[in-house]
Order: C-alpha cells, then sequence, then structure tokens
C-alpha cells in the first residue's frame, strides 16, 4: 500500500483536507459549468434547422393565401423549437452535463423573452392584417434573443445575433415581396453557415 | 473508462494512518500519490473544461479561466508535456488558433483525481 502525500507540503488536519478537497470539487464543478456554455448553443441542430426553413420558405413562396403562408412558417417554428430542444438534450448529455445547468439556464431565459414578445407580435400584425411586415419583425426578433442569449456563450453566438438582426432591418426596407427570400437567407442559410461553424469549432 | 477506486493511507497530523475506502465500493486498488500535474488550479481548470468540450481554443480557455496569455501558456505546456492534453496550430484565415483537446491519459488522470478527492471527504467524514 503506497502512501498519499497530504494536499500540501506540510501535514493537515483532516477538516483542513476536507475543506480543500471539497474546494477542489466545487472548481472542477463550476468549470465544467462555464464551459458548458461552449456546449449548449448545438452546431448541427442549426444546420438541420436551416435545411427544414429552406424547405419551409420554398413551400410557403407558393401558398395562395396570407392564411396558409403564416401555417407554414408558424409550423416550421415549431418544428425548429422541437430540432432545437431535441439537440441541445443530445449535446448535453453527451458533454456529460445537466441540460439546465448555470449558463444554459441563462441562455434559456434571456433567449425566450424576446422569442415570446415575437409570438404576441406576430398575433397583433396578423389580426390587424399586416402580415408583410412579419418576416422582418421574425428575423429583428429572432436575432434579438439570440445576441441576448450569446451573452452566456460563445462570441460567435451573439455574432449570429447581429447578422439576423441586420437582415430584419433590410428585410423592413425592401418589397413585401422578398419575406420568403429573407427568411430563406436568415433562417435558412445563415444559421447552416453558422451552424456548421458552431458545429466545428464547439463540439457538434 | 473503468474508474480506479482509490484506497490509499495518508498519515494526518497525529501520524496515525487511515484508510480512504474505495470509490463507489469496487474492488481497493491502491490510488497512488495526488497528481499535482492537475492538482494546480489553473491546470485542473484546463483539464475540467476540456473534459465536457471536445476541442477549445487558447482565448476561449483564457476567457473561462480568466487566466493571463503567460500563465495560460505556461500551464498549458505542462499539460502537453504530461501528455494530458493535445495542442494543434493553424490558421483560420490569417489568423492563429491553437486548440487544445484532453488526451485519453488526460481524461483517465481527471478521473483519477475525482475519486482521490471524493475518497479524502469520505475519509475524514468517517472519521
Amino acid at each position: 500500500m503506497r502512501s498519499v502525500r497530504p494536499l500540501a507540503h506540510r501535514t493537515e488536519e483532516p477538516l483542513e483536507l476536507q475543506a480543500k478537497a471539497l474546494d477542489q470539487l466545487r472548481y472542477i464543478r463550476r468549470t465544467i459549468e462555464d464551459a458548458g456554455s461552449f456546449t449548449s448553443v448545438p452546431g448541427w441542430g442549426q444546420v438541420v434547422i436551416g435545411l427544414t426553413a429552406l424547405l419551409a420558405a420554398w413551400i410557403a413562396a407558393r401558398q395562395r393565401t396570407e392564411t396558409a403562408w403564416l401555417v407554414t412558417w408558424l409550423v416550421e417554428s415549431a418544428l425548429a423549437l422541437t430540432i432545437s430542444a431535441w439537440s441541445m438534450a443530445r449535446k448535453a448529455r453527451a458533454a456529460g452535463l445537466p441540460l439546465f445547468s448555470g449558463p444554459a439556464r441563462k441562455f434559456a431565459l434571456s433567449f425566450s423573452l424576446p422569442l415570446a414578445a415575437g409570438a404576441v407580435l406576430t398575433w397583433v400584425f396578423q389580426s390587424r392584417g399586416i402580415v408583410a411586415v412579419l418576416p422582418g419583425m421574425w428575423l429583428l426578433m429572432f436575432g434579438t434573443a439570440v445576441a441576448t442569449g450569446g451573452a452566456f456563450s460563445v462570441s460567435i453566438v451573439p455574432v449570429m445575433g447581429f447578422c439576423f438582426m441586420v437582415l430584419g432591418a433590410a428585410a423592413f426596407l425592401s418589397p413585401a415581396a422578398w419575406g420568403n427570400l429573407w427568411m430563406a437567407l436568415g433562417f435558412g442559410l445563415v444559421m447552416i453557415g453558422f451552424g456548421l461553424l458552431i458545429a466545428r469549432r464547439h463540439g457538434g | 473508462m473503468a474508474r480506479e477506486a482509490a484506497r490509499v493511507e495518508h498519515r494526518g497530523s497525529g501520524g496515525a494512518t487511515r484508510r480512504l475506502r474505495g470509490v463507489r465500493g469496487r474492488a481497493p486498488v491502491p490510488a497512488g500519490e495526488l497528481d499535482r500535474v492537475i492538482h494546480e488550479r489553473v491546470r485542473l481548470g484546463i483539464v475540467s473544461a476540456l473534459a465536457v468540450t471536445e476541442t477549445m481554443s487558447f482565448n476561449e480557455l483564457k476567457k473561462l479561466l480568466r487566466a493571463t496569455d503567460g500563465n495560460l501558456s505556461v500551464h498549458a505546456r505542462k499539460l502537453e508535456e504530461a501528455q494530458y492534453v493535445s495542442c494543434t496550430k493553424r490558421f483560420d484565415g490569417r489568423v492563429p488558433r491553437t486548440e487544445y483537446r484532453l488526451t485519453a491519459l488526460g481524461r483517465r488522470s481527471l478521473e483519477r483525481y475525482l475519486d482521490h478527492m471524493e475518497a479524502l471527504i469520505r475519509a475524514t467524514r468517517a472519521r
């Protein structure tokens, strides 16, 4: 049987040893939780969402009524949320982290509030027949959600948020008929591009 | 990977020998001495962060651990020398990027260190 050197060079009381060991374990846990911010955003999940958004843009462009167009995008948003939740859970499980660790909780809260505001605005604009502004508003609100939530994540996430915000602003300034193009560009191509970068640099 | 159970002896201030029973009740295996390579805070932080992330860049680690360039560089090199982490250098366009990855040896060492800390806590609580 071998001897273990005490934590410090001098001999220590058991309580002191225990306190040091607990402190080390707490430090490991905190570091792992903080590093979780690097893993909580699912890159591959974003790529899949981007592909479904491209398909949704193609389908939406072929709808003859505003209601059918709106339903297409609402179905896509529900699908995107499902894929996002599933891929985040999968990524957290693979990393051996709880889904709602410290940074992930902050991200979820900061991300969900602008999305909730966007949902309310969607209802307001739709009920007043101002559907043409929805693509710009969706891109802007999603960008805000990503940029604020991204404050607790790697720097690439808020950058993605700002890109969406710029696209949203551009959509407001362009003809209403370009709505599906902006949606395909934002929720499709930008999402896929950043998804690939996150997957490559931040572990999936 | 199977985690090693710790059954070690520690001579406390009174000189009495205490046994630290194995973690998770497995067969007792000598755990050996405390791993000084990862006992240091910054190095422990690097190894812990890489245990849950496939790769991390130098700047990400620096931000996460709130370390200076020089400090992180020295500690990362020690981990490299111990073969606990591997380092790759590449260019993102014109920007150099240094990425670290935990090796199998590094992961085993972290798990063994965790076992060691748990065993110390159990032993001192049981006393």
